[in-house]
């Protein structure tokens, strides 16, 4: 059960494990997530599903080697099991032919937004793309996104690649340039969506993001991912991952997101050490 | 005091200042010896009384007759009947209002006979002694049944359709089964090797487990309807409720259901070696005044606490948990403030949870419940400080898959309509437990889903 079926290198920090799971291949849609544990001690971690194969009944997961446990994850070899794997959770994307849809990723947030878009492309809708990282060395699948958009655009903090700068420097240049938008999607580190999300309100154009909190069980059962939106408390994992980005209280997402900051640290450096790092 | 009876066998406990050090169970169980005093005190009376509160009508002074006379084996056979998990009831029913309370020698000035302790003796006498009863699976020949959850509804189901000859599927979305004895019921209360032991029995006997399937998500309900003959839903309450007041997302503040999970299931108490953290500060409240808040408290003592309270609206004669656990709780150190009602969580400027505003109440007329409800005194706001607050006011039934299944009907609260019986608003389709009742009792969801399993039996032969 959940034999990990091939394994790339994504980017230095990033990882792409593809797993075999006929099940949640099946039953997949785009913007839900899983749920996995790597053994007996592990954590339940949620992470989102970047693509499926139906064919070979596989999903692929792309994650960042950030902690100890996507660390271990990311040690995995081809051939290897995943403990437990539970998915796909969480509501799907709302796929509609909405006009022009601008898809922002920002770093490790193309994997979740890839099959997003392609999506809304297949949907028949205009999709215009901005992928954002820290350098050149960070970006991935430029050309799957490029392939699949009407116009795409690239930003690095440092330049290395595309325009230097961030995502909502080239999304406000397109809107100033004339470009009529009906709806943004934005998934990437909370700084980024809560910007994008800044900058839209401005313009009053429709923004959804996707969150992805603490979470324990991750089918609405513990409360560890509530968020609040619109002055309600909402659980991310099953009323969620993807809210209105403009009624998201990301304040509170950035002290939550905290939480265990120091027990984190812990276990990876015991981690580090027991690997001889 | 009666003559002949004697005093009640006292159990064991593990003393307080060394309990609250570890995740160790309180209670160490009767000896041999001691079930035999405490069975002796038992008056076999003709017309027993002590069956009556029993959900599952266990057959009480049958089971102990055959402890009086050392044959525990038998004991085990007279309890199964009806119960399939003794050694999981004798620990967790609250049998000072099911059936110690109709015990013949209340009535007579002297305590009851410690059911409950008796009934754990055999069941942890069944699960050292158990001898393996069938090794093969026994070829389905009534039917398939699936049961979405794997708590003590779907478990009691299971294990009466599996001896009538269905073939059963349990489907589980966590990676345990057990439902809130995995992921609920602290260790030290209920320790997971109990129910294992019971699970292992259930698939002795036959029953599959498929566990990390979220029915609606990982397959859809149109499909176990489509591929099986009957469906049961016990999924449970396992929404978690919130108070709704100011501040309730601030670090630091758990719902039980968070708390316990983190511990329970995942081993938080054993963080760093395993690999799910749990925080609690030095000064722990914990709101609520039920079994669940009961456990919060003592879990968060184990993890270091240095002052743990339940903060509770109503006083001390309304607290709905069992009184055997407040005992325990004092006994350990829980602090208790009574006529007290948080309104607002107080945050430290960084985003995390450094008290709880609170009213004192009153109490006023009877409410709907039987228990006088809680009014505020006006005026009378006051801050308690803590830096951690645990959420412990009930929880509601998960909505999800109930939401997900068209032409069943729901109450206003979310819980699913079925009778007594188990029959829901759809053919072939069953429930029980939290998810029709609310939350409630291990026992009486254990009754439900046997209850249906017997009217699945029935529609199914017809």
């Amino acid at each position: 059960m959940n034999e990990i079926l091939s394994k790339q290198r994504v980017t230095s920090e990033a990882v792409l494990l593809e797993v075999s799971s006929p099940r949640i291949a099946n039953s997949y849609l785009p913007g839900q997530f899983i749920m996995l544990r790597i053994h007996e001690r592990g954590e339940r971690i949620p992470l989102t599903v970047a693509d499926m194969d139906v064919d070979v009944g596989s999903i692929s997961l792309i994650f960042q080697k950030v902690g100890k446990s996507t660390k271990e994850l990311a040690s995995l070899r081809v051939g290897d099991e995943l403990l437990d794997l539970l998915g796909p959770l969480g509501q799907p994307s709302e796929i509609r032919d909405y006009g022009t849809v601008v898809c922002v990723g920002g770093g490790i947030g193309v994997a979740p937004i890839y099959p997003i878009a392609r999506a809304l492309a297949d949907k028949g809708n205009c999709v215009v793309s901005i992928l954002g990282a820290r350098c050149d060395e960070l970006l991935f699948w430029r050309e799957r996104m490029d392939e699949l958009s009407d116009s795409f655009y690239v930003t690095t903090d440092d330049g290395s690649c595309g325009r230097a700068g961030f995502v909502t420097d080239q999304l406000r240049d397109l809107i100033d340039g004339g470009l009529k938008v009906d709806r943004v999607i934005a998934i990437g580190p909370l700084v980024m969506m809560s910007a994008v999300s800044g900058l839209t309100k401005e313009y009053g154009i429709e923004t959804v993001v996707s969150l992805n909190p603490i979470m324990v069980d991750g089918t609405g059962m513990c409360g560890s991912c509530r968020v609040t939106v619109n002055g309600v408390t909402r659980f991310a994992c099953v009323d969620g991952p993807e809210f209105n980005a403009h009624e998201v209280d990301f304040d509170e997402l950035f002290h939550r997101h905290g939480f265990y900051l120091r027990q984190e640290e812990l276990s990876l450096k015991r981690y580090l050490e027991a690997c001889g790092k | 005091m009666m003559d002949g009876v004697g005093e009640k066998t006292q159990v064991s406990k593990q003393n307080p200042g060394e309990r609250v050090r570890n995740f160790r169970e309180v209670s160490l169980g009767y000896s041999a010896d001691e079930a035999l005093r405490e069975a002796s005190r038992c008056l076999s009376c003709s017309n027993p009384s002590c069956m009556e509160g029993c959900p599952v009508k266990v057959d009480i002074p049958g089971f102990i007759k055959h402890i009086k006379e050392k044959d525990f084996n038998k004991a085990a056979d007279r309890l199964r009947e009806s119960n399939i998990f003794p050694a999981v009831c004798g620990r967790v029913c609250p049998q000072e209002s099911q059936c110690e309370i109709y015990c013949v020698l209340n009535k007579m000035g002297a305590e009851p006979v410690s059911v409950g302790g008796l009934e754990r003796f055999v069941g942890d006498w069944l699960i050292k002694n158990r001898v393996d009863e069938s090794s093969s699976t026994p070829p389905s020949t009534c039917g398939r049944v699936a049961v979405i959850g794997s708590g003590p509804a779907g478990l009691s189901c299971a294990s009466e359709l599996i001896k009538n000859d269905y073939s059963v599927v349990v489907f589980e979305s966590l990676h345990e089964p057990g439902g809130v004895l995995s992921y609920g019921i602290p260790e030290f209360r209920l320790p997971k090797g109990v129910v294992d032991s019971e699970i292992d029995y259930l698939e002795s006997l036959g029953v599959e487990f498929r566990l990390n399937v979220l029915v609606g998500r990982t397959v859809s309900f149109s499909d176990l309807w489509r591929d099986f003959d009957a469906i049961f839903i016990g999924s449970g309450a396992g929404l978690p409720y919130f108070l709704g007041i100011p501040g309730e997302n601030l670090n630091g503040v758990y719902s039980a259901n968070e708390f316990l999970t983190r511990v329970n299931l995942m081993n938080a108490y054993l963080f760093p070696e395993f690999d799910t953290p749990v925080r609690v500060g030095s000064k722990v409240a914990v709101v609520g005044g039920g079994n669940v808040a009961m456990d919060s408290a003592r879990v968060a003592l184990r993890l270091g606490a240095s002052e743990v309270h339940v903060v509770y609206r109503r006083s001390r004669e309304e607290l709905p948990a069992r009184r055997e656990e407040v005992v325990n709780a004092k006994g350990e150190g829980v602090l208790f403030d009574y006529l007290t009602n948080p309104v607002e969580f107080l945050g430290d400027g960084e985003g995390n949870v450094s008290g709880l505003g609170c009213v004192k109440m009153e109490l006023g007329e009877p409410d709907s419940s039987g228990r006088r409800s809680p009014v505020a005194v006006e005026g009378s706001d006051f801050v308690l400080d803590f830096d951690t607050v645990i959420v412990a006011v009930g929880q509601g039934p998960n909505p999800l898959l109930p939401s997900l299944v068209s032409g069943l009907d729901l109450t206003r609260r979310g819980n699913i309509k079925a009778g007594r019986d188990g029959r829901t608003s759809l053919e072939r389709v069953y429930a029980g437990g939290d998810i029709v009742t609310g939350a409630a009792t291990v026992i009486s969801a254990m009754a439900a889903g046997k209850r249906a399993a017997q009217s699945i039996c029935e529609d199914l032969k017809s």
